[in-house]
């Protein structure tokens, strides 16, 4: 599952790929997947792509980013790559952890 | 319901030597094993080795799930051990994952659990078919997590999950400051618990296993020493001491023809344990040497065990004494063994022994000497030490002779022997004996089991024609030796030459006289012939006298009567009476 950003991104931004691994469609999942895509629109519209990886569904996925976690979102570029763990309640840790400068309001 | 008694757990073999027999049979089938220590005693190479040779030996699949050492580093430090691990794994036969966190590039935020593991243990699990399982170190997780809560929770169910699944698991830890493991691993594994150890004694490393816990099943409970050698990991279980080899009645003989001499005629019993003792310099290296070579040249296999002089310089001293070691070695019936007893504690020395008798598997064994592998601990730790060696040895019908330096002063040879005289069959002393300005050495057969063997202390003499014994000499108050015993000899020698010489001049003397006599005996026959011709001469010459005094009497008558008297007989007959 790929989302893209809705508009088309700044030339001169940098594009974020994002990953996240979650186990099956558990309450936890989901709200990290909702999480997720709300923070990335609200802060990096156009700049960014994220995929969806479902570990039941694709174990062996697991060993290539040193998954042990779930959710994990791993920003796999810009380098260096990053990991965030548990299901991205808080917004502002996320945008810490992602390196993001928060979108003016 | 009550009344059923739970069924033992079944077990899985680890292939280790030693570490089946101290657990009766090895790890709870289906059940993880907690396997705790300080750093470096062994706890990865310990998991490593239950997994390869369930691999190997067992036919049993296994998983190495490592947090601390990657796939290559693994595989680099497991092959000094001979394990070929990207074999095993091309084969399906191991897979290892390295799981690696690194704390800088993570961050947490709201809720989240460990499936992800559980879904890469249990994707390796699924594509081998594994049936063991090693989670090493685990407790690495604490460093990259900062949620602990998180992690023990996960931890617990991961270890019931492994359960359920019916895996035969080995975990890790490292040894905490007053518990077992370091983030208290023992809580959720309770089932079966193993600590190694490694201690330092007078700067001598020893490694030591003890199963701390073990759920349903009678294990050995004491401290076992083991070490990891070239074919892996190895312990030796004290228990497993049982006196039931057998006895041969062959007979070794030691190399020295007088010895074997004094030892009922033919030498020592096959397979029984010499030991050679006696204070610096009484020859003992030497005993052994002839003993090893004698072995050689009825083309059996011998192994010696030096800890005090190196290969090289054995050969060159035992040349000295007219004992030619090279070429044995050339031919390859002589291995020697030589290192410094400091070199491993005495336990490691022992599983070496092992390690190169099994492996070379000579007809005779010569330690020397055994006195300086009790270097670095009590007589008490010798003993059993040097037991399960000899028990080891008599189990193979390797003769053995062990040389053992006793301090000359002080107590007396026969109390400073380890107290390993008693585990020994044949026990033979050598003394210095200090008497008229030199020292001699002496050697007396202090017992040998099974056999007739002399009371006599004979002198041992080493010269560049080899070993011999000599009988000493015994006098009326003395015993002597060496120059003594030479002087002693020549004083004997002479006064019986004197002695020979004396009756030789009595023998001419008589001769002397015998011929005397016999020349007087003759000298009277000679007199007595002579006077006997003289007299039979005499009566001749009468005789011829009265012959011609009748005949010329007769002439005359003839002359007087003329023919009327015709002869003398008419005459006479006419002659009136």
């Amino acid at each position: 599952m790929t989302l893209q950003g809705a508009r088309p991104a700044p030339a001169t931004a940098a594009i974020f790929e994002l990953r996240l691994y979650v186990a099956s469609q558990t309450a936890k999942s989901m709200a990290a997947i909702s999480n997720l895509k709300r923070i990335c629109e609200t802060h990096l519209a156009g700049q960014y792509r994220i995929e969806v990886i479902d570990l039941t569904k694709t174990p062996q996925l697991a060993a290539g980013d040193q998954i042990i976690a779930v959710p994990t979102l791993v920003r796999r570029l810009p380098e260096p790559v990053k990991k965030i763990l548990g299901d991205l309640s808080n917004e502002d840790r996320v945008l810490v952890g992602l390196d993001i400068q928060p979108a003016r309001t | 319901m009550l009344d059923e008694r739970p069924p033992t757990p079944c077990k899985a073999p680890t292939g280790i030597q030693g570490l089946d027999e101290i657990t009766g049979g090895g790890l709870p089938v289906g059940r993880p094993t907690l396997i705790c220590g300080t750093a470096g005693c062994g706890k990865t190479m310990l998991a490593m080795e239950f997994l390869v040779r369930g691999a190997t030996q067992f036919g049993e699949p296994g998983v190495f799930m490592m947090f601390e050492e990657n796939a290559t580093e693994l595989s680099a430090n497991v092959r000094s051990l001979g394990f070929d691990l990207e074999k095993l794994a091309a084969q399906k036969m191991i897979l290892l994952d390295y799981v690696h966190i690194e704390r800088s590039e993570i961050e947490e935020t709201g809720e989240y659990n460990l499936e992800g593991l559980f879904i890469r243990l249990g994707h390796a699990i699924d594509s081998i078919g594994a049936k063991r399982v090693v989670l090493d170190t685990v407790e690495a997780l604490f460093s990259g997590l900062p949620n602990h809560a998180i992690l023990r929770a996960e931890l617990r169910r991961l270890f019931r999950w492994l359960k359920d699944r019916g895996m035969t698991a080995v975990i890790t830890g490292e040894k905490g400051n007053a518990t077992l493991t370091r983030y208290g691993l023992e809580e959720y594994v309770a089932d079966c618990v193993i600590v190694l150890d490694q201690r330092i004694a007078e700067q001598i490393c020893t490694r030591r296993l003890r199963v701390v816990k073990y759920r349903g099943t009678a294990h050995g409970t004491n401290e076992y020493p083991f070490l990891i050698g070239e074919r892996g990991f190895s312990v030796l279980p004290i228990t497993s001491l049982q006196l039931d080899h057998r006895a041969s009645v062959a007979r070794v003989p030691t190399g020295i023809a007088r010895l074997d001499e004094m030892l009922g005629g033919k030498g020592v019993f096959r397979g029984s344990s010499v030991l050679v003792s006696g204070s610096p310099g009484t020859g003992k290296s030497s005993i052994s040497a002839k003993f090893i070579d004698a072995a050689c040249r009825r083309g059996e296999s011998a192994l010696l065990f030096a800890y005090e002089e190196s290969s090289a310089q054995i050969v060159r001293n035992m040349r000295s004494i007219g004992i030619d070691l090279e070429p044995w070695i050339e031919k390859g019936l002589l291995q020697i063994h030589a290192s410094r007893p400091t070199l491993h504690g005495l336990e490691q020395h022992l599983v070496m022994m092992h390690d190169a008798v099994r492996a070379f598997g000579p007809s005779v064994v010569a330690v020397d000497p055994i006195s300086n592998l009790a270097l670095d601990g009590h007589d008490s730790d010798v003993k059993p030490t040097l037991m399960r060696l000899i028990d080891f040895l008599k189990q193979l019908q390797i003769t053995t002779l062990f040389t053992c330096l006793s301090s000359d002063g002080g107590a007396t040879p026969e109390d400073s022997q380890l107290g390993v005289s008693s585990l020994m069959d044949t026990w033979l002393l050598l003394r210095n004996v200090e008497f008229n300005g030199e020292r001699n050495r002496m050697v007396y057969v202090l017992k040998s089991r099974g056999t007739a063997h002399s009371n006599q202390v004979r002198e041992f003499v080493l010269s560049d024609a080899g070993i011999d014994l000599v009988d000493v000499y015994v006098g009326a108050d003395r015993v002597l030796t060496g120059a003594a015993r030479v002087a002693q000899e020549t004083h004997e020698r002479t006064a019986a030459e004197m002695r020979r010489q004396g009756h030789q001049r009595r023998l001419l003397r008589l001769a002397g006289k015998r011929k005397a006599i016999e020349a007087q005996i003759a000298a009277l026959q000679a007199e007595g012939e002579s006077e006997a011709a003289e007299m039979s001469f005499a009566i001749a010459q009468q005789t011829l006298q009265e012959q011609t005094t009748q005949q010329s009497s007769q002439a005359m008558a003839q002359l007087r009567g003329g023919a009327a008297s015709g002869n003398g007989r008419i005459k006479e007959e006419q002659l009136p009476t």
